[in-house]
């Protein structure tokens, strides 16, 4: 029970992420664009969460220098794929290349090479029923998923600004003729995506870790987008595809310890939950409909 | 205006946006921007050390640059260069170690056919997946990459390590498994020619022959190709499992032509370059090679300003992120405009 216990609680934390990026990615494709910057904006918001909080010494100027991270390379990919039309899977990746080595050198510059490894004072846990239980969590674990999944979901669903995003992203002929600004409405969604993407990634560096490391997103941009096709571009289902995920990376870690699994190398037991989703995506993402304008940049004829 | 006097004016446009653009970060480290631009593209070329190290450094780059090519022109978005590179290294690493009686040709051939042979193993599930289950190729490609990166960890941290020195790195391959040097006293290695040799290849096949026609017709509008007759699933699949043999190949090279055995930093994200290569080089073989090399003196040029001027050798990454995207920027706005932005009157 315990051993369950303890299990639920790590597949909160370690969903944590990828909700806020799953989410992030869906409304960037439920909006037409798929943002393959997700991976270096997960990234540069753990950098730059991380390193605004060294030099201010305040966790709250870190978050908020992730969102404004996120905030500009959303803004980025609007201007890419929306104002200029590129083709989303090249403009994503250079995002991706150009946010991770901005990254890499900026912490060179700052916090150098090799010599120690800068740390912050870590969000604490906020524990309401004492410590060592699921709910002994961070802030931003509880804001994922009380507070942005039900949110995100409403406003997606059921209201006008949700409609108007799923509208550019389905049929922007047809937005645009019920006067719907189709360019203003893929930024936002381009940008609020961003914002999340990036606060996925400053919840490593700002709660989990207190500190950065080169390989600490390591491919989880990745994982979202399949994530959200898992859940079909639906904010719940992709809630619950960052849960198996988590759970199978949580269900690794503790297998580690265990003796019998000792003879397995630990990377063969951490590469599973990618196998695991490569695995869930053939079994249910077989025929499943895209977004109607998907990969289309919109221009009016 | 002339179609070149166009091209031309699309150039110096790329490359002034591209100075503007990175130039914040060469000032945050304080550096002039032009000297750090001298450094990064016109000191190599000016020794003959300087030179021969821009062919080393533009090997890799020749092998995932023609794979991400190929594979895009069939309109089959391999993400997954970097994977299959690596797993190229790893064949390339244990047989190398294992072929110590063997003549040179027959032990390098062997080590380079397996490095081929294992990029298209780990390109093939994908290619599966797409043509039998619709299953979209950039996401199982992008996946199967920091996979492939944990296969190196493993066997580096598990039966490969070192077991004298405990170093995370694989048994030095035998001398008959290297790759021969070409210019004595220097890095450059066959795998140089190998490159420009598959390169000139793959632009005869796709520019002269039926299977190239059948190629590109499935990456204009597979539903056409397949009106005309053309199997679409074993076109690309074809496409996918030579885009993987190609990058395998480049990760067998650095591996018998560089480091002579498996090391955890063996690839410095050279399938996700390739992808750099292979769209500012217009998907063609000859952009292709000449990117290769482009971006070959970039990254000797930011290993040199780094040692030189004190900014970290990134800077030489923000410039090929950079140069990509204002490529395609200008390249799409020189096409079609900027879009209409403005609400209907």
């Amino acid at each position: 029970m315990t051993f369950l216990l303890e299990l639920l609680g790590a597949t909160l934390r370690n969903a944590t992420p990828l909700v806020y990026g799953t989410i992030g990615e869906t409304y960037s494709e439920r909006a037409g664009v798929l943002n393959l910057g997700i991976e270096g904006t997960m990234y540069a918001g753990a950098f730059f969460g991380f390193a605004a909080a060294a030099i201010t010494g305040s966790r709250t100027a870190g978050l908020l220098a992730a969102i404004a991270v996120g905030l500009a390379a959303g803004a980025l990919m609007g201007l890419l794929t929306v104002t200029i039309g590129t083709n989303q899977h090249v403009a994503g990746i250079g995002t991706t290349l150009g946010l991770i080595g901005i990254s890499e050198y900026v912490n060179r510059l700052w916090f150098g090479s090799g010599q120690g490894l800068s740390r912050i004072e870590p969000y604490p846990p906020w524990e309401p029923l004492g410590p060592n239980n699921v709910f002994s969590q961070y802030g931003l674990t509880y804001v994922a998923f009380f507070l942005l999944a039900p949110l995100a979901w409403w406003v997606l669903a059921r209201t006008h600004f949700g409609l108007n995003l799923r509208a550019v992203g389905e049929n922007p002929e047809a937005a645009d003729s019920a006067g719907v600004n189709v360019a203003r409405t893929r930024y936002a969604a381009l940008m609020i995506g961003g914002a999340l993407m990036a606060v996925g990634g400053a919840f490593f560096t700002l709660a989990a870790l207190g500190s950065f490391t080169l390989d600490i997103i390591a491919g989880r941009g990745w994982v979202c987008i399949a994530l959200v096709i898992f859940g079909r571009w639906r904010v719940w289902r992709g809630v619950a595809a960052a849960l198996l995920f988590a759970a199978v990376y949580a269900l690794q870690l503790r297998l580690r310890i265990l003796e019998e699994f000792q003879a397995i190398p630990f990377e063969l037991l951490l590469a599973l939950p990618y196998l695991v989703v490569i695995a869930a995506l053939v079994i249910s993402g077989r025929n499943v409909a895209y977004p109607g304008a998907y990969l289309k940049p919109y221009r009016r004829e | 205006m002339s179609i070149w006097r166009r091209r031309l004016w699309l150039a110096a446009g790329v490359l002034i946006l591209t100075f503007l653009v990175t130039v914040p970060f060469l000032l945050m480290a304080g550096v002039n921007p032009f000297a750090a631009y001298a450094r990064f593209l016109f000191v190599p070329l000016t020794s003959r050390f300087g030179l021969l190290e821009v062919g080393v450094a533009s090997i890799p780059l020749l092998f995932t640059g023609a794979a991400v090519a190929l594979a895009f022109r069939a309109g089959y978005w391999n993400i997954g260069a970097e994977g299959q590179l690596l797993l190229g290294a790893i064949a390339a690493a244990g047989i190398g170690a294992r072929v110590d009686g063997l003549a040179s040709p027959l032990a390098l051939t062997l080590v380079l056919a397996g490095g081929a042979l294992a990029g298209a193993v780990w390109a093939l599930v994908p290619a599966l997946l797409r043509v039998r289950y619709d299953i979209d190729e950039v996401v199982t490609t992008l996946l199967l990459n920091p996979v492939a990166l944990l296969v190196v960890e493993g066997l580096l941290n598990g039966p490969w390590r070192d077991p004298v020195t405990r170093f995370p790195e694989s048994p030095r391959i035998a001398a008959s498994a290297e790759m021969p040097v070409l210019i004595p006293g220097s890095r450059l290695h066959l795998g140089f020619l190998i490159g420009l040799v598959i390169i000139a290849g793959l632009g005869f096949v796709i520019s002269r022959t039926r299977a190239g026609l059948e190629l590109k017709a499935v990456g204009l509008s597979p539903v056409a190709a397949r009106f005309a007759g053309i199997n679409v699933a074993r076109t690309l699949v074809a496409a996918a499992l030579i885009s993987g043999a190609i990058a395998g190949l480049g990760g067998a090279g650095e591996v018998a032509g560089i480091q002579y055995r498996l090391t955890g930093g063996l690839s410095a994200g050279f399938g996700y370059t390739g992808i750099v290569v292979a769209t500012l080089g217009a998907l063609r073989m000859g952009g292709v090679a000449l990117v290769a090399l482009l971006l070959g003196d970039l990254t000797v040029g930011a290993s040199s300003a780094s040692r030189a001027l004190g900014i970290p050798s990134q800077a030489g990454d923000i410039v090929a992120a950079a140069v990509l995207l204002v490529t395609v920027a200008m390249v799409a706005i020189n096409r079609y405009g900027l879009r209409q932005n403005r609400t209907a009157p």
